[in-house]
């Protein structure tokens, strides 16, 4: 296993935009070729040793290329979008888009993301250990066909319309969310292990939620299906005792379940 | 500048030149006799020459497009293009709805130098032409929609055809636009009353007149003010099973009008648009059949019509009309987003996403009846190639449906491999074996239409004094076959080798050359009765003060709001 290790110079003002940051671009490849990918930096095609000093050696394809990125990279979108294989490690923040459109390999941000996060993932592996922003693992704009496949894992808290539009893989957020996880869901698994804000589920026509946190508000289009206890759920086993609710009837024949932990949330229980 | 553009194999129907090594010259923009040894010789040897491209039902300007753009973030990163901001480039997105620049390169790409937007509500004209400044290289017009119209149905209700006639000039040269287009008469109507219409004989809401009624009264209306182009029919039923006898009898009641265009040559009064969508037999999508040979054989025996076919592409691709309640069908139907807008006292619109599957047996019907259509209507002069874009599919996907007309391989290849079962068991595309010449691809695709729209004095053919617009596509017919390779025909027709667009090369190697090139817009100015005229405006004005949402002021598309004004005469003062 070979790894290129990628250190940050200062972060430019106009955030960059670095598909090209991922295995299947770096395998097989010199540094100083690796040097002149192409990201764009606003509307200038530059390269990336322009924002990178780049160090080590890229192993034959991808799955035997690491690419460590060594410090902070808040202003760096679109790292790894559309990887295969291999790895990539950031010890710092990234910006908006990372691991998006990704289909295999592993992706650990040692830090915080921005918005946009596996969006419309198809397989692998994202970990985010710090925060993430809003549309973890949502469709792209206007898309109606999100997330297939994969599982990402949020340490942290993530904000609003997690998993907008997600058909398939699993999406574990460990903290909180705000408005609206889950919205036009249909199909997958899509696991809050803290609190939400509001309206889980909105619309959604299949697929699943668990919520072992606090719902403050919930929406009226879910039927109420009593009490289940300790579920297993696409190889996931999840213990506690949670109301199921069955919805979003705003939808036509939906089929889509709600978990909601029994402690702290009777205040949504019909 | 000069060119001669020599040793090509020149396609030109209307000068029935099929495959002739004839040089062209060309000099300010026009095809000319001879030009000086000055000339710049394009050498076009081992490649075909024909007239540019024109098409004559497209969508590509104006307020439902631009919903349609709106709507579709993900359709707009399926094809890209980037700026060259040194040669005047702009960049552009989208695939079966793109942005306008790109909508004028990607027709230029593909060797088309005139497209129609076919449907532009009167209201909206002003947002049509905008566009229209910003799509460029294309000459271009834009088709009023009549067919719902409240002065239109008042004026044929009360049976004063005259007025009718008056209103008709008034508001085509209102609007700059260039043709009177029907869609689902009556139907958009009664669909702002949340219903729809079925048939010809079935009344619309409060106006209480029939769609043949209204296509009788415009056809006739029509040929008093003998415009370029005949009524243009998006005929009532669209894409209902069982809708085919619909078709056949709207199609009959323009038949025996007297037609006498002020320009062009045109002798049909009606043309038949989409009709892909107008030719299915069966009562519910589970006895789904063709209907085209019975379409097909219609048109053969009549001769005063002529169709396009509105082909179906077989890709995910944007459907927008005039159709409201059609629309709202399709959105129940796959369950997708809808835009819906109803435009006062005039017409309204649907946009909903499609995907035509090749994998499920409906879309792959549409897709063989639009095949049958082409091929089993003989005469190629009454057909004009279309997929009613973006409804069937997006216009670039023009050279794959040339290369399914071409090559019988091409289409034993889809039936047997790509499409379901249904397309062979429910229509007649298997048993056809005819294969389009490159002489028939010239007629549908350029001389047809240059005639059905009353243009084919500048456009549509190579002979002296037609605009220079000439597309150039490398495909040898000296030693490849067509049906062999349909591969070479797609490719050979998406990026053409050359463009001349009013003899400048606005393509070469199928890039764009020349992206700021402004096409003409295309209007027609007649004036049927001045006086009549006088009065009919001012119970226009009437209305508008109760009714409209606009002052009447504001209304009348401005002369310059038309960049580069072609306009085309039309009577004066016949209906004195």
């Amino acid at each position: 296993m070979n790894e290129v290790v990628l250190t940050p110079k200062e972060q430019p003002y106009v955030p960059i935009e670095t598909s090209t940051i991922k295995p299947d671009d770096f395998a097989n490849k010199s540094i100083d070729e690796i040097k002149d990918l192409e990201v764009w930096y606003g509307n200038t095609s530059s390269k990336i040793g322009d924002f990178f000093d780049v160090e080590g050696e890229s192993g034959p394809t991808p799955a035997e290329t690491n690419i460590l990125i060594d410090g902070d990279v808040y202003n760096t979108k679109r790292i790894g979008q559309g990887m295969t294989d291999g790895k990539i490690t950031v010890n710092g923040n990234v910006n908006m888009y990372v691991g998006a459109e990704m289909e295999g390999g592993i992706i650990t941000v040692n830090g915080n993301a921005d918005s946009w996060a596996g969006q419309d993932m198809r397989g692998g592996e994202l970990i985010i250990n710090g925060n993430a922003r809003d549309y973890v693992g949502s469709s792209y704009r206007g898309d109606w066909r999100g997330m297939t496949g994969g599982i990402i894992t949020i340490k942290g808290n993530a904000q609003n319309e997690v998993a907008e539009y997600m058909l398939g893989g699993k999406l574990i957020i460990q903290g909180d969310v705000r408005h609206m996880p889950g919205v036009h869901m249909n199909g997958g698994l899509l696991v809050i292990e803290g609190n939400v804000i509001s309206r889980p589920g909105g619309e959604m026509k299949n697929g699943t939620i668990v919520i072992k946190g606090i719902v403050s508000e919930f929406l009226p289009g879910f039927e109420y299906h009593g009490i289940e206890k300790d579920l297993n759920i696409q190889g996931e086993s999840i213990k506690g005792s949670f109301y199921k609710f069955k919805g979003d009837f705003s939808e036509k024949g939906p089929d889509g379940t709600v978990y909601v932990a029994v402690a702290g949330n009777n205040h949504i229980v019909p | 500048m000069e060119y001669i553009i020599k040793n090509g194999n020149v396609y030109d129907p209307l000068n029935k030149i099929d495959g002739e090594k004839v040089d062209i010259s060309i000099k300010d923009g026009k095809i000319v006799d001879s030009v000086s040894a000055d000339a710049k010789e394009i050498d076009a040897s081992g490649q075909i020459v024909m007239p540019g491209g024109i098409d004559p039902h497209t969508h590509i300007a104006g307020a439902k497009v631009n919903v349609g753009r709106l709507i579709r973030p993900e359709d707009s990163k399926k094809d890209t293009e980037f700026s060259k901001p040194d040669s005047g480039k702009r960049a552009g997105t989208g695939f079966s709805v793109p942005s306008t620049f790109m909508t004028g390169y990607r027709y230029a790409q593909m060797g088309y130098t005139t497209a129609m937007e076919a449907a532009m509500p009167p209201l909206l004209a002003r947002h049509t032409h905008e566009e229209f400044h910003a799509t460029p290289i294309l000459d271009h017009a834009a088709f009023t929609l009549l067919g719902n119209n409240w002065f239109i149905m008042q004026y044929l209700k009360e049976g004063d055809i005259d007025k009718a006639a008056t209103y008709a000039s008034w508001i085509i040269k209102a609007t700059k636009g260039y043709a009177i287009k029907i869609v689902n008469p009556g139907g958009t109507e009664a669909w702002g009353w949340g219903g729809n219409v079925h048939g010809i004989d079935d009344p619309t809401p409060y106006f209480d007149i029939t769609g043949g009624e209204i296509i009788r009264g415009l056809a006739e209306v029509n040929e008093m003010l003998r415009l370029p182009h005949s009524i243009h029919l998006h005929c009532n039923d669209l894409g209902h099973p069982g809708n085919y006898e619909t078709t056949l009898a709207s199609l009959d009641l323009p038949k025996g009008i007297k037609v006498d265009p002020v320009t062009g040559s045109r002798k049909t009064s009606v043309h038949a648009t989409h009709i892909q969508y107008h030719s299915y037999g069966g009562t519910n999508w589970r006895d789904f059949v063709s209907e085209a040979p019975t379409i097909a054989d219609y048109v053969n025996k009549n001769d005063h019509i002529t169709i396009d076919i509105g082909q179906v592409t077989l890709d995910e691709t944007t459907t927008m009309t005039a159709d409201g309640p059609m629309e709202y069908d399709i959105h129940t139907l796959n369950g997708l987003k809808w835009a819906n807008c109803d435009i006062e006292l005039e017409t309204g619109s649907g946009i909903v996403p499609f995907i035509y599957s090749p994998k499920a047996p409906v879309p792959s019907v549409q897709w063989a009846i639009g095949l049958e259509l082409f091929l089993l209507v003989d005469d190629a002069s009454k057909v004009c190639m279309t997929t009613d874009s973006p409804n069937g599919g997006p216009f670039t996907r023009y050279p794959r449906v040339f290369s399914w007309l071409m090559s019988n391989k091409a289409r034993e290849d889809m039936l047997e491999n790509k499409v379901h079962k249904w397309a062979e068991k429910r229509t007649s595309l298997a048993t056809i074996d005819r294969e389009y010449s490159f002489y028939d691809i010239a007629q549908i695709s350029r001389s047809s239409p240059a005639v059905v729209l009353g243009l084919s004095d500048t456009k549509g053919h190579l002979g002296v004094g037609a605009d220079a617009d000439i597309a150039i596509h490398n495909f040898n017919i000296d030693n490849q076959d067509p049906s062999a390779d349909y591969g070479a025909i797609e490719s050979s027709f998406q990026r053409s080798s050359y463009v001349f667009k009013d003899g400048k090369i606005v393509v070469q190697d199928g890039e764009v050359t020349i992206p700021n090139h402004h096409g003409r817009t295309f209007w027609v100015d007649s004036l049927y009765n001045a006086e009549l005229e006088k009065q009919v405006v001012s119970e226009v004005e009437n209305v508008f003060k109760q009714y409209y949402s606009v002052n009447f002021e504001n209304y009348p598309v401005q002369d310059e709001y038309v960049l580069k004004p072609a306009p085309i005469n039309g009577i004066k003062e016949a209906g004195k």
